[in-house]
């Protein structure tokens, strides 16, 4: 059995797309550092092209798991979880009561969830995180004894196993909804999700950089404004209309589902700011070149994946 | 051959490999971060003296050195903890070769000192935690022992490197044993020295607040 076989025909196409785009942007950023950045001490220009680089990483990463299919996708993601559960833990509020309620969210809860992605079990691993784990974890801590900050401790806790496992799961659990018609392409959802929600991230900086006036949210970032939103998501909502022979939608369809996920994703990045501000760092790690951590790259893939997994749910599965 | 000898090698390859397998899963839980913060991560005869609330602590600030400045670095612990088994006294003694010294004066053969500074003279660095026990309170930092200045005082000519290990208390607390994957800094600050005719109070003043400044600000 060859595992590359299970990814469909237009899974290539879409792959020899991104592979021409990025070769274009890496050549850009090559001739803007030999042009304007000739000593490397350009922090826009290096950050640009750190940032390019990491994405020959992240594609090279997708690519890999999209070609073994259900499981490369689980297990791709369950990782992704760990490393951002990692940041957003590093940063909440906990005490040594705290310990096997935090073991239990990385070794338990974790594998757990995606486990029921795995095998499609959508009860369970639907009300998994937001039921039991929000019930069961506090009794652990509980039972330590330590009632200091006791609410923010299980709350911080019970946030970052939402927003990074039970969140992010649901990207990999798109593979598991049953679509007439469009049977073995679970993969080809997740790559037109992932490349519209990053792809509108990377258009509203650039609408942003060249148009952005009026900062939609001053306190928190002066870089996201209305202007970098309105250009970028346009421009994004097309590119998920062009790429609609990856889905089972149609050219309509992927525009409106495109304008939800974009939405969803720029406002969540909003939020995870809010987070960072509130935490008081700039960045949740530091082991993506240019990006910081994993949870920066998330954060908006985090907002738009439960929200596109209802609604494909809802509107295109059988039963 | 001698089986001795080959006892002896195949002892010193496992030592080495546990160290490297602690090394890489320290890395791998913690993902930790390094930062050379006016100094620079060249092989000189250093004494990294660091913030003390784990027992993880000098694995990590052993682990986020490059490993040619890992092989010739041995941290300083204490024998009550590392003699107690022989898995620990093989991991302590020879997969970190350690200076185990002992913290009772009262029971103690061996000056604590002196097993430092002949470590130093076998052109080994060191890992020093100069508060003497793990860090349980509030203070950030607890007043140095006296043992950093009497090295310093008799081997003045090795860089005092202040390191300040970030967030590992939270990785593994008191009492327990599995390790939480959380992010952890390791900072290596500009070194201090021991200057001719300074006081020792005022010496270990001054280089408990260079280690001090390399603390990340407290969330506003």
């Amino acid at each position: 059995m060859n595992a590359a076989l299970q990814a469909p025909v237009e899974f290539f196409r879409l792959l020899l797309a991104v592979i021409v785009v990025l070769s274009i942007a890496t050549a850009a950023g090559e001739l803007l550092r030999q042009r304007y950045d000739p000593k490397g001490d350009n922090p826009v220009i290096e950050n640009l092209n750190a940032r390019i680089s990491s994405w020959w990483g992240m594609v090279a990463l997708l690519a890999i798991a999209f070609l073994f299919g259900r499981v490369g996708v689980v297990v791709l993601f369950a990782f992704l979880s760990f490393a951002a559960l990692r940041e957003f833990l590093t940063l909440t509020n906990k005490a040594r009561a705290d310990h096997w309620a935090l073991l239990a969210s990385f070794f338990v809860v974790l594998p757990l969830q995606y486990i029921l992605v795995y095998v499609g079990w959508y009860g369970l691993y639907a009300i998994f995180i937001p039921v039991y784990a929000f019930l069961f974890m506090p009794i652990l801590v509980a039972l330590r004894g330590d009632t200091d900050r006791f609410l923010s401790r299980v709350a911080e806790t019970q946030w970052g196993l939402m927003i990074a496992v039970f969140a992010v799961s649901h990207v990999p659990a798109l593979i598991t909804l049953d679509i007439p018609g469009f049977e073995g392409r679970g993969v080809l959802l997740i790559a037109w999700l992932v490349v519209v929600v990053q792809g509108a991230e990377v258009l509203q900086y650039l609408f942003g950089k060249l148009f952005g006036r009026r900062p939609i949210a001053p306190k928190l970032s002066a870089s996201k404004t209305w202007e970098g939103f309105a250009g970028g998501t346009m421009s994004a909502v097309v590119l998920g209309s062009l790429l609609s022979w990856l889905t089972p939608f149609n050219v309509w369809q992927a525009a409106l589902m495109a304008v939800l996920i974009v939405t969803m994703g720029f406002f969540g990045g909003l939020v995870m700011s809010a987070i960072k501000r509130d935490k008081g760092v700039k960045d949740w790690g530091h082991l993506i070149a240019g990006y910081g951590g994993f949870t920066d790259r998330l954060d908006s893939v985090v907002f738009a994946a439960p929200v596109f997994f209802h609604a494909v749910r809802f509107l295109w599965a059988a039963g | 051959m001698n089986g001795g000898a080959v006892t002896a090698g195949l002892r010193r390859l496992a030592a080495r490999i546990t160290g490297d397998a602690i090394v890489l899963f320290a890395r791998l839980i913690t993902a930790p971060r390094t930062i050379w913060q006016g100094i620079e991560p060249v092989p000189r005869q250093r004494i990294y003296y660091a913030n003390h609330t784990s027992n993880g602590d000098f694995v990590l600030a052993w682990a986020s050195l490059p490993e040619a400045m890992r092989r010739r670095t041995r941290p300083v612990a204490a024998a009550d903890y590392w003699l107690t088994t022989p898995l620990r006294s093989f991991v302590g003694k020879e997969a970190f070769r350690a200076v185990l010294i002992d913290r009772n004066p009262e029971t103690r053969s061996e000056d604590p000192v002196a097993l430092m500074v002949a470590a130093l003279n076998e052109g080994a660095s060191l890992i020093l935690f100069p508060e003497g026990n793990r860090n349980m309170g509030p203070e950030p930092l607890l007043p140095f022992r006296t043992g950093l200045f009497h090295v310093a005082s008799r081997r003045p000519d090795v860089d005092l490197v202040p390191t300040w290990i970030e967030n590992l208390n939270a990785i593994l607390p008191k009492g327990e044993v599995i390790p939480l994957p959380l992010l952890c800094t390791v900072t290596f600050g500009k070194p201090v020295h021991l200057r001719p005719d300074e006081e020792k109070d005022v010496f270990l003043t001054r280089a408990r607040n260079a280690l001090l400044a390399l603390k990340p600000k407290e969330d506003a």
